[in-house]
């Protein structure tokens, strides 16, 4: 459930990433404070073994299909939820940006929705109660169910919520929430089951190194008090500026747009009859205040222009790189 | 499945050697890339659901970057296509939503949800690319220096620094108990659910097991929770440039259509 840039708005995608940020200089700094630096390099080569682990399926039986393991949980399970945090921001970002899962907008969002909630909501306040003070097989189980089903949960509404306030797609709030939802609970229990496996085995060979992630210890001060308070500054701050910017400038750029220069020189696919704009932006109900600089004149000859100058932009481009790569590939390179 | 993990492996490979190419981007300061490639990421995002024209300008920055920088077209569309399911996915019903018509071309009617589906593969297309353009061309070390020269918290580029480090062992660790699974279990395509967790366990253990050999040896090597990279950066005149053209050029695509404007001059001179 990596959500792409091409799902987002600027405003969207620009909140969330000081969200994601609040959260990321808060957890930095606690493990400042901790001065454990021997969780350093655990941190980073644990997200190299969840990046590994998601690669390797196992098969669920009677389905014919397979699960594999998502990690944010088991990552929370060993490091505890600040570390955990900070290592599966690091996973998503090589994700974004090697496998193209998401984007570099969207990882302010990916990383909140597939970090935070299981790291500072599922692990501390449902896998944890539920294993209590000893751990046994079956809260084990149960617990880490509990949790992942939990954080996927939330996970998929935050990816349904971002989408929505974005509204780059037309789907109605209620059917793509009721489809990632549905979707991700089964996804949800195969996670739990994988990773409670993998925690019961390191229970049965090595339970030293579950005392040391803090399976067994008490958890302390309860760490969200602190962040849920710089959360809400930080929502609070980027709602204001986000509802101002909406509710002044239904898009910033297309107002400056449509003050810098002559109506003449609008995008052709606006050029489209403004009633026809309101009906769709009535049926779809995504910010219903917004509204379209929808000029209405010569439509035809508008859509005819934007498809020769569109063929010609393209063909430019194709021309450019063919040029370009012409002109290095002739220039002999330093060091090869 | 041992398929995917290395191809997984490949891939990271691929990308990282055309990093290393020298061409006049590759030499360019990180920090500028960083930033011309947030820039045009904004810039594409930023147009509404039903542009088309608008953002096929911007089609223009991969084409440069990849001419200038040497980079094999094929293989960058290739990656595109494999990572399109998800938008795939959630776009395909923009078509039955969104019926209206909004756009004729002769006799023949387009709606909004064909249009909008249009765009969002194109702002797909577009915002992917310039992020693999951004790796190929840059190298992922030197964009984790530049994540932390422009502010991220030390520990997060360490972390990525360290992720990245040992993401080629560990999958190749995987690759290796894979196949030794694979070759004891005549061809079952997946482990079942106590081999999974033993191998996965396994793997986990001599992760951690790792993980404190590597600490041993960064404390014998005076490590005290940073990093330091002696690389020189010089952020000069190329980066200056660099920047002040691809934003100016964002900036200018997205206020005026271009496309729309040069189909009507070739439109008037015929």
């Amino acid at each position: 459930m990596h959500m792409a840039d091409a799902l987002i708005s600027p405003a969207t995608g620009g909140a969330m990433w000081a969200m994601t940020g609040t959260v990321a200089i808060y957890c930095s700094a606690k493990i400042k404070d901790k001065l454990d630096d021997r969780k350093i390099p655990l941190m980073g080569v644990l997200g190299a073994f969840v990046f590994a682990a998601q690669m390797i399926n196992f098969a669920i039986p009677a389905t014919g299909s397979s699960g594999h393991l998502g990690g944010g949980l088991l990552l929370a399970i060993l490091l505890g939820p600040s570390a955990a945090f900070l290592s599966l921001a690091s996973v998503l970002t090589v994700q974004a940006l090697f496998f193209a899962d998401g984007g570099l907008l969207a990882l302010g969002c990916n990383i909140f929705n597939l970090g935070f909630f299981p790291c500072f909501i599922a692990y501390p306040l449902i896998y944890r109660k539920i294993i209590g003070q000893n751990l046994t097989a079956g809260r084990l189980l149960f617990g880490a169910i509990a949790a992942a089903i939990v954080g996927l949960q939330l996970g998929s509404l935050g990816v349904v919520s971002q989408t929505f306030l974005s509204g780059i797609i037309p789907l109605s709030f209620s059917s793509f929430l009721l489809l990632m939802q549905a979707i991700h609970l089964p996804i949800g229990v195969i996670e739990g089951i994988a990773t409670a496996g993998i925690i019961s085995f390191i229970w049965k060979t090595r339970p030293e190194i579950l005392e040391n992630g803090g399976v067994t210890k008490p958890l302390g001060r309860l760490p969200l008090r602190g962040l849920l308070t710089g959360l809400a500054i930080t929502t609070l701050l980027t709602s204001t500026v986000f509802v101002w910017f909406v509710s002044t400038r239904p898009d910033g750029l297309e107002w400056s747009l449509s003050r810098a220069i002559a109506p003449t020189a609008q995008h052709s696919a606006e050029k489209v009859p403004a009633p026809a704009i309101q009906k769709i932006q009535e049926k779809t109900a995504l910010l219903p205040d917004y509204k379209f600089p929808g000029q209405i004149p010569e439509q035809t000859a508008g859509s005819l222009a934007g498809l020769i100058g569109g063929l010609l932009v393209l063909l430019f481009g194709l021309i450019t790189t063919i040029a370009l790569k012409k002109c290095t590939g002739a220039t002999p390179r330093a060091g090869k | 499945m041992p398929s995917i993990i290395e191809t997984a492996l490949y891939d990271i490979g691929r990308l990282e050697t055309l990093a290393e190419k020298d061409t006049v981007v590759h030499r360019l300061d990180p920090r500028a890339k960083l930033l011309v490639t947030l820039a045009f990421i904004l810039a594409v995002v930023s147009f509404n659901r039903y542009s088309i024209s608008g953002l096929l300008p911007f089609f223009l920055y991969p084409a440069v970057i990849i001419g200038l920088a040497d980079l094999p077209p094929d293989y960058l569309l290739r990656k595109l296509l494999i990572v399109s399911p998800f938008v795939l996915f959630i776009g395909v019903f923009n078509p039955f939503l969104d019926r209206e018509i909004i756009l004729q071309i002769g006799s023949f009617g387009i709606s909004g949800g064909w249009i909008s589906f249009l765009s969002l593969l194109i702002r797909f297309s577009l915002t992917v690319g310039a992020a693999l353009l951004l790796i190929a061309t840059t190298g992922f070390p030197a964009v984790c220096m530049a994540l932390a020269k422009l502010g991220a918290p030390r520990i997060l580029t360490v972390q990525l620094l360290l992720l990245y480090r040992y993401l080629f062992v560990l999958i190749e660790e995987g690759i290796t108990m894979i196949r030794a699974h694979a070759l004891r279990s005549f061809g079952r395509r997946h482990l079942n659910y106590r081999s999974f967790t033993q191998l996965l366990g396994n793997l986990l253990l001599r992760t951690i097991d790792r993980a404190q050999r590597i600490h041993m040896a960064m404390l014998s090597r005076a490590f005290t929770g940073e990093i330091r990279v002696s690389r020189p950066t010089r952020f000069g005149g190329r980066e200056i440039v660099f920047i002040t053209v691809g934003c100016g050029a964002f900036i200018a695509f997205r206020l005026i259509n271009l496309t729309d404007l040069l189909g009507r001059m070739i439109m008037e001179i015929g």
